[in-house]
């Protein structure tokens, strides 16, 4: 404690990322001298502004395997999975109402998925196994004569799990169903291939890769063709998918995101792994009773999720506070819900309530690790010697053995 | 969430923390809550012949309003009766504490709590018994 004036270390890469200093710098000249409307077609102010649009277009397609025609610009990944969703299924819905989706997926997805019930479109939500991954039986089992879209997340915000791609996209191919998924916390973490995974539309966010917030796009397949209704009309940018000025500023800066991801994923990523590898050793040689959530090695390199045991996730966060993580906790949600998607992955309730997601990025540096390692590991001793179920354990009483009252 | 100062205090410097033999018969022992629901609290009396409460004692596991308002309420038990205990409400650790709205049910925790000490004293000692709070 009195770490208030200690400088505070950020561990909370899956919720966002600073914006990388080159990417701001390649920025700043379109706010202000190249300020052109990229639209604007009888003058070089809007050349220019144009030639940045397609060059960051080119960029973000790059990075995906994908053709510069196949991007389309949006605010952000859930506008995106909201595109892709509604967009997809207002299309094709009359002949395959039908939508499969899975219940760890990001509140975007199934909102957007909610909201297409309620509209009369019919919904599968997959289950998980118990390391975050779906089944690819019960995939091939969901899909029917009527399904449209099968839309699954590439890399899990919370647990960070890598789910099969190459997979999916085969069997939605063979099944002659869109495979949508969401790639916001994928991009430039893993490598990524629209063709060799056969991805129809990919979502994709600008702030969770170094880049502005505010800025997204959607991949969008022309061979074959994956038609969607948009969601935002008017002046019919972007192939009248996507109405709405292009933000220039934010576009530039998401390509160049994208171009410094795909130079240094490999080395960044061999770097952030072995700080996380490292991480987990030292929880696992300090503190007994903690828990990986997800699956240890089909994982994107910057996540840790951890449960550790008797020890409420919200009360940890307060007595780490210059360290920002978050928690599965219910006491850290508006809903006083623990993670649904700890939950999905059938950990325990009161697991649940117990977990940090550490989450390791480009600016994290090992000094900044050791601090925040030796801060927790303090922290959940102090709480253990304060927690009634600690105690328990210790006496070897089994707390499941208990009739506790829910209240 | 914004906290009180008051609240921080108890939660950084909790006082009571600790156990005590629970089969003593001196001794009452509420325990409430469920790991499920995020919050547990064992909440441990120590009672003299005249029915005076000379010691409380707690161990929590749930959030900094959990910890804090059990902390509070066995600094406010301690020499008081067990009717004095077992009327401090709930309203009034909230009250102490400033504590948000959604985190109401910690302080109605800790007044379950006392009142279960109470009742687990008042039964090992063939004193009639009262109904713990649900």
């Amino acid at each position: 404690m009195n770490e208030l004036k200690a400088k505070p270390i950020y561990l909370d890469y899956q919720a966002t990322t600073p914006t990388d200093p080159r990417v701001v710098e390649t920025m700043l000249p379109y706010f202000t001298e190249k300020f052109g409307n990229p639209h604007s077609r009888n003058h070089s102010f809007g050349w220019e502004a144009e030639d940045a649009v397609e060059v960051a277009r080119d960029q973000v397609a790059k990075i995906i395997g994908a053709s510069s025609k196949e991007i389309i610009f949006t605010s952000g990944a859930t506008e995106s999975n909201n595109l892709a969703l509604k967009g997809v299924m207002k299309f094709y819905g009359k002949k395959k109402p039908h939508l499969i989706t899975v219940v760890t997926e990001h509140k975007c997805v199934l909102d957007s998925a909610r909201h297409l019930e309620q509209e009369g479109f019919k919904v599968t939500y997959l289950g998980v196994k118990d390391n975050g991954l779906i089944d690819l039986e019960q995939l091939k089992a969901a899909i029917t004569d009527e399904t449209a879209i099968v839309s699954v997340m590439a890399v899990n915000n919370e647990i960070g799990v890598i789910q099969p791609l190459k997979e999916i996209g085969e069997i939605c191919r063979e099944r002659g169903v869109f495979f949508h998924t969401d790639c916001a916390q994928a991009v430039g973490k893993i490598p990524l291939d629209v063709d060799e995974m056969k991805i129809d539309l990919m979502s994709i966010s600008g702030h969770k890769i170094y880049g502005p917030k505010g800025i997204g796009a959607l991949y969008v397949r022309r061979r074959p063709r994956v038609r969607v209704i948009a969601q935002i009309t008017g002046g019919g940018q972007e192939r009248g998918m996507r109405s709405g000025t292009l933000p220039t500023p934010l576009i530039v800066g998401l390509g160049k995101a994208c171009d410094i991801a795909m130079n240094e994923m490999a080395e960044e990523n061999a770097r952030i792994m072995e700080l996380r590898d490292y991480t987990m050793k030292r929880f696992r040689d300090r503190l007994a009773d903690i828990y990986l959530n997800g699956d240890e090695t089909q994982r994107v390199a910057g996540n840790l999720n951890v449960s550790f045991a008797y020890v409420e996730g919200e009360s940890l966060l307060m007595d780490i506070k210059n360290i920002a993580v978050s928690s599965g906790s219910a006491c850290t949600s508006a809903s006083l819900e623990p993670s649904y998607v700890l939950r999905a992955l059938g950990v325990d309730e009161e697991l649940a309530h117990t977990s940090l997601r550490i989450g390791i990025g480009r600016y994290t540096t090992r000094e900044e690790l050791d601090q925040a390692i030796d801060s927790i590991c303090v922290a959940v001793e102090r709480l253990r010697e304060m927690s009634p179920l600690w105690e328990m354990a210790q006496e070897g009483i089994d707390i499941k053995s208990i009739e506790w009252a829910e209240h | 969430m914004a906290y009180s100062e008051k609240l921080i205090d108890h939660y950084e410097n909790p006082r009571n923390v600790g156990s005590m033999d629970k089969n003593e018969t001196s001794v009452g022992t509420g325990l409430v809550g469920a790991p499920a629901c995020g919050d547990v609290m064992k909440l441990q009396i120590k009672v003299t012949a005249d029915g005076i409460i000379e010691d409380a004692k707690f161990k929590t596991f749930g959030c900094g309003s959990a910890i804090a308002s059990s902390s509070l309420i066995t600094e406010w038990v301690k020499g008081k009766s067990l009717d004095e205990a077992g009327s401090i409400k709930n309203s009034q650790i909230a009250e102490e504490l400033a504590l948000p709205p959604v985190k109401i049910h910690c302080s109605i925790l800790a007044e379950d709590a006392i009142k279960a000490a109470i009742a687990d004293y008042k039964t090992k000692n063939g004193q009639v018994e009262v109904e713990a709070a649900e």
